[in-house]
């Protein structure tokens, strides 16, 4: 399994072309181009501020600022887990016709919208500016959340993607289940809105909950993420990449027959 | 030494029928816990495949659709294990199973040079230094920056074989790309394969195009239905394989006729007149009263009518009409024309039209049989019912073929 996840290093160059090729051909030929990254989440952004914030007047001090902080990492995490799970499927020219290292898809499907959520970082600095937000110390985790978030989604990605080839009904449940999963995790509201008897149970139940909140804390709240959140938040990453990969493995040798 | 070497290697595949599970509904509507619901049909690919091709020989693998050729050159790739076996390369290895594999549409001819070199194995100092070899080759120089989907199909392919072919690996699969582009382009693609094999590289080449097969290769590898039937000097192979492919035509013109007869018992629209007699069947033979229905140029043909007169008739006047297979006719005669003239006929007998050298070019050809009163009215005509086969050696072009012989002479005639 190590030697496997060493091979991913070697095809770094291929990983980065394919990369490249995603991010080039997402935007290319359409006018605004690469300011959609921004438009995208801003858009949403106005959305949610207008229902939450005006119709059911939530008192929350620089709520546009804080929307950010979990809104784009979410969508990081659910725009991959939608490309991730299709990626063996979509790729299957290269599969069938190729030398190729599948694995690579899934990893090329979270990269790219890893480097469309960093893009979109300005974004969430300058709504923190706006809202006069002050940055703290805490936010030298951030990338620490971020190779959290990446182990985490790719595993998953792993996991779908394999399971995606032989049972299509996937790509449809996911939609389903991020819709649950995107209210159930507190990115429109603080995480205070949950009674205090259930926040374990979500927090547990939702590795989402803890990441999110994280973000939060060190972009929004100023402060160190809970120890215990986090420590969780680490140990469930690792072992679903460990599964997600397994599983993938196991699969592997059906791709080529199967797509 | 030895390039690929290959044992016993099998490949086994899950058979494609609606009983597949491939939605969760199946899952449940078919039942998580029967024990049939995850038992597939299994059809092997590659039965028990051994050969060995060695450095610098230039291999064919020909056979039918279906028998394994490019599940084997997959295997031979590594896009796919076998399920039993073994298989051994020694050599950097490249693949053109399809080109342009990975392209993307919106990107420019440049970029997806970089995209696809890389996907095919090369660094990118590799293909810099091949960029400007790769376009002429290609011949796209003015396209180069255009998106690929602007492309014409033939530009695509191209560009595709021109990256594929600039990986310079030490052995080159090919399968049945060399199709690609205009004549111009066939050429350089050949010239390129001709280099490669100079330069003592290694090729398996699969193809059904016999001609080039037996031109370009050292050594083929005939496959069918998944077996390994013969291996060595192409043209022994390449003759085993036509007369195994002939034989099938064979039985299949057979089967053919045997359906033609089926259809004469039903009322087919090919059919009518007065029935006062009938034709109740046709057969071809051949000189030996052998009855077959594919001929080699210049062999005889009896062609029988055998009636039933279903009361005694006067003058009955018998005809036949021979037709390519696109409608147009070769020949048309009948007993009146012919002077042959029948007293009468009753009950069952043959009539019997001896052809005594089918002059006919390689094809299928359509028979009408008739039988009819002198003034016209059918008793019973039958049209395009029956066909046959002509084949020949010589693959000249029309329909018929007169006894005819060249020669140089030095006077004026």
């Amino acid at each position: 399994m190590f030697r496997s996840i060493f091979e991913v290093f070697r095809y770094r160059v291929l990983i980065q072309t394919l990369v490249l090729r995603e991010l080039k051909s997402r935007y290319r030929g359409s006018f605004l181009g690469f300011l959609w990254s921004f438009l995208n989440p801003l858009f949403l952004m106005v959305v949610y501020t207008l229902v939450f914030s005006v119709y059911m007047r939530n008192p929350m001090e620089g709520y546009p600022a804080f929307l950010f902080c979990g809104l784009l990492p979410w969508l990081w995490f659910s725009t991959s887990i939608i490309h991730g799970a299709a990626s063996i499927r979509d790729g299957g020219h290269l599969i069938k016709k190729v030398v190729f290292p599948a694995e690579i898809l899934p990893v090329v499907a979270v990269l790219s919208n890893m480097i469309n959520f960093l893009l979109s970082l300005p974004i969430l600095f300058l709504f923190l500016l706006i809202f006069k937000i002050p940055i703290s110390l805490s936010i030298l985790l951030f990338p620490i959340l971020l190779v959290i978030q990446f182990i985490l989604t790719t595993g998953l990605t792993f996991f779908l993607s394999a399971l995606n080839v032989h049972l299509k009904d996937i790509e449809q449940i996911l939609n389903n289940l991020l819709m649950l999963a995107f209210f159930l995790t507190p990115i429109l509201y603080p995480v205070t809105f949950i009674p205090e008897k259930y926040r374990d149970f979500f927090l547990i139940l939702n590795p989402l909950f803890p990441l999110v909140t994280s973000y939060q804390d060190i972009l929004f709240n100023g402060r160190l993420p809970n120890v215990i959140g986090l420590s969780y938040l680490v140990f469930i990453s690792i072992l679903v990449f460990f599964i997600g990969y397994s599983v993938f493995n196991k699969f592997r040798d059906t791709f080529a027959e199967e797509v | 030494m030895v390039a690929i070497q290959i044992d016993k290697v099998s490949k086994k595949f899950r058979k494609y029928t609606n009983k597949e599970i491939s939605t969760i509904k199946d899952l449940f509507v078919r039942g998580i816990f029967r024990k049939d619901t995850f038992e597939t049909e299994i059809f092997w690919a590659l039965r028990d495949i051994s050969f060995a091709i060695p450095n610098g020989k230039m291999v064919g693998i020909i056979g039918s659709n279906g028998s394994g050729k490019s599940t084997l050159l997959k295997l031979l790739a590594g896009i796919m294990g076998p399920t039993t076996g073994n298989i051994r390369i020694n050599g950097r290895i490249s693949a053109l199973i399809e080109l342009g594999a990975g392209f993307h549409p919106e990107l420019s001819g440049r970029e997806n040079i970089f995209i696809n070199g890389i996907i095919l194995g090369l660094s990118k100092k590799e293909i810099q230094d091949r960029f400007n070899n790769i376009v002429k080759f290609a011949g796209l120089e003015d396209f180069i920056d255009s998106p690929v989907k602007t492309y014409s199909s033939g530009m695509y392919m191209r560009l595709g074989f021109a990256i594929a072919i600039n990986v310079d690996p030490d052995i080159l699969l090919i399968d049945e790309i060399l199709a690609v582009g205009d004549e111009e382009f066939q050429h350089k693609c050949l010239n390129k394969i001709n280099e490669f094999k100079r330069r003592g590289k290694t090729l398996v080449f699969v193809s059904h195009d016999l001609g080039s097969v037996e031109r370009l290769c050292d050594e083929v590898i005939w496959l069918a239905n998944g077996v390994l039937k013969a291996s060595g000097l192409p043209r022994m192979v390449i003759d085993k394989y036509t007369d195994y492919v002939a034989s099938f035509e064979e039985e299949r013109a057979f089967e053919n006729h045997q359906r033609a007869l089926d259809e004469l018992r039903k009322d087919s629209p090919n059919r009518w007149g007065t029935k006062e007699v009938e034709i109740t069947g046709v057969k071809l033979t051949d000189g030996n009263k052998k009855e077959k229905y594919l001929f080699e140029y210049g062999e005889p043909i009896k062609i029988v009518l055998n009636y039933k007169a279903n009361k005694r008739i006067e003058d009955p006047v018998f005809g036949i009409g021979i037709f390519r297979d696109d409608g147009v006719c070769v020949y048309g005669t009948n007993t009146a024309i012919d002077g042959f003239s029948i007293d009468a006929i009753e009950g069952i007998g043959n009539a019997v039209f001896s052809i005594e050298k089918a002059n006919l070019v390689e094809g299928s050809y359509l028979l009408d049989v008739a039988v009819h009163k002198r003034d016209g009215l059918p008793y019973d005509y039958q049209s395009r019912l029956y066909s046959f086969i002509i084949r020949s050696k010589v693959k000249d072009i029309g329909i018929y073929r007169p006894d005819h012989s060249w020669s140089m002479i030095s006077d004026e005639v």
